[in-house]
């Protein structure tokens, strides 16, 4: 049940992925990327990490898609045709081969299947995800995460300074 | 002997039943509360504005909203030959599902108790528990966004686009408001499941034992701020009256819904409707206690959300329109810091008396 699940998303997920860059107007490339993130959500939650999958949705699929959508809107290419470029095709192409290549190797080098370390399937469904990723991220993880927050912080005061009129 | 929480472990056939039941009565209330919500907004506020209302049809003209459906189930449906036929009619269902979808999690009553075969089972009155409710509800309301800038972007009309628009930036603004005043809520609770925040609610007032023991932990009493940033930034999220600028009639003809017609346009209606009785539900739920109260749970939920509800009406017949400034002003410059601050506060708080 899991599987064909699993199978049903990823697919769903790698198709809408490749129309996402196939697409010729923009506003369906970013509704075929928001049919991706959804099905990433779903795969989230078939890994024991529902928490993930609702800030994917919350802030991908609900927020940063609404704005890049919103953009769009504004400058009017809805009508708009990308222009199709092929000078790219060839490196592009080499290079996801080479990386498909990069990434069969490490699956198979190490175990792919099971969950290793302390949190196990148990942990999760009797603790609670929310409680573990919090837990890791204000006990463990607290400087990363510090320093991502005043990296945010510098990213508001510049984008509040860029777009600010004279006062 | 204790009941046992009917489970797909325990008793799957019976809990796949169970499930089923929960979701058609849920669903068909719902629709039923949407349906009447048409006739009772057009009654209250005609007499508001001491007019009578809808009379003709059925008695005090109770069967407007079924003659109202069948008008518009035969209307033609036009697709503008200009417009993006799949997006165009996408657009209507991906605003009415996230609607439905939120009541999911939200619960309506205390457990119910039956025996079966000598085994007494406990039904959560609840479709489903998720332990990231309130994101999940969240997810739900940002997703509500597209339908709306689809049905502009679709409809290739500049109203509908203007509508569109507006709808984008004002949802996003609002829903930042409003998911940041959730978040001093399960600060208290400490957990994001609805279940469990209707469950802390019924502590004492306040955590004080001293009061009578009707006095329950209402979050509204402890955050009557945050209560306040929610309802104000959900009715902006939904497009209730004092903002909706998406579809203000007097500028944008219908908004984002010029060009639709038929069912798509009842559907729209519907949509609008439905995701009132979900803003009603889940502000009960966060800030009321849920099912809490005198009477049997159902009945105390569902006359909290018919006092939200008659509360949105009541707003829609007394206030005017914002303007397009003042709204973005008001999102940004007032309720982001109160929201803000009110997380601060109830932080220090919960560390100086928990």
């Amino acid at each position: 049940m899991l599987s064909i699940l699993f199978y049903l998303f990823a697919t769903v997920a790698v198709f809408s992925a490749f129309y996402v860059t196939k697409s010729r107007s923009p506003v369906n490339s970013a509704l075929w990327l928001v049919t991706t993130f959804i099905c990433l959500a779903a795969l989230y939650i078939m890994l024991d990490a529902p928490f993930m999958a609702a800030i994917q949705i919350m802030v991908y699929a609900g927020a940063i898609m609404v704005l890049i959508i919103f953009v769009i809107m504004l400058l009017n290419l809805g009508t708009a045709v990308k222009k199709r470029y092929t000078h790219a095709l060839v490196w592009g192409g080499a290079m996801s081969v080479l990386m498909l290549f990069v990434t069969n190797f490490l699956i198979r080098r190490g175990v792919p299947t099971g969950k290793l370390g302390d949190v196990t399937t148990q942990t999760i469904q009797s603790y609670g995800h929310t409680e573990l990723i919090g837990k890791a991220m204000f006990t463990d993880f607290l400087l990363p995460f510090e320093i991502a927050s005043i990296l945010l912080l510098v990213a508001i005061v510049g984008a509040v300074i860029l777009s600010k009129r004279e006062v | 002997m204790t009941p046992e929480v009917l489970s797909l472990s325990n008793a799957p056939a019976l809990w796949a039943a169970a499930m089923l039941a929960k979701i058609l009565v849920a669903f068909s209330v719902l629709m039923g509360i949407v349906a009447y919500a048409t006739w009772v907004e057009r009654k209250v506020i005609g007499r508001m504005q001491t007019r009578l209302g809808p009379t003709m049809t059925g008695p005090k003209g109770l069967l407007q909203p079924i003659a109202d459906g069948i008008k518009l189930f035969f209307k033609e449906d036009i697709i503008p030959n200009e417009a993006s036929k799949f997006a165009f009619v996408l657009a209507p269902m991906m605003i009415l599902a996230p609607a439905l979808i939120s009541m999911a999690v939200i619960p309506f009553g205390n457990a119910y108790e039956f025996t079966f075969q000598g085994v007494t089972y406990l039904v959560p009155l609840q479709i489903t528990d998720l332990n990231i409710g309130v994101l999940f509800i969240m997810a739900m309301a940002g997703l509500g966004v597209y339908g709306i800038v689809l049905a502009g972007l679709a409809s290739n009309s500049k109203y509908s686009l203007l509508g569109g628009i507006r709808a984008s930036a004002q949802m996003i603004s609002y829903e930042l408001a409003a998911g940041l005043s959730i978040i001093a809520i399960f600060m208290l609770s400490e957990t994001l499941s609805l279940s469990g925040i209707v469950a802390a609610q019924q502590q004492p007032l306040w955590g004080i034992t001293a009061f009578p023991s009707w006095m329950h932990n209402w979050y509204i009493f402890s955050q009557p701020l945050a209560f306040g940033l929610f309802v104000v930034g959900s009715m902006a999220e939904i497009n209730r009256t004092p903002f909706d600028l998406p579809e203000a009639e007097t500028e944008l003809v219908s908004g984002f819904c010029t060009e639709y017609s038929s069912m798509k346009y009842a559907l729209f209606f519907m949509a609008e409707y439905a995701n009132m009785v979900t803003i009603s539900a889940i502000s009960a739920t966060l800030f009321l206690g849920g099912w809490d109260g005198p009477f049997p749970g159902v009945i105390n939920f569902l006359i909290k959300v018919f006092g939200f509800m008659f509360f949105f009406i009541w707003i829609r017949a007394t206030f005017p329109r914002l303007r397009y400034d003042q709204l973005m002003q008001m999102g940004w410059k007032v309720m982001l810091p109160l929201a803000i601050g009110n997380i601060v506060l109830t932080a220090v708080a919960v560390l100086l008396w928990q």
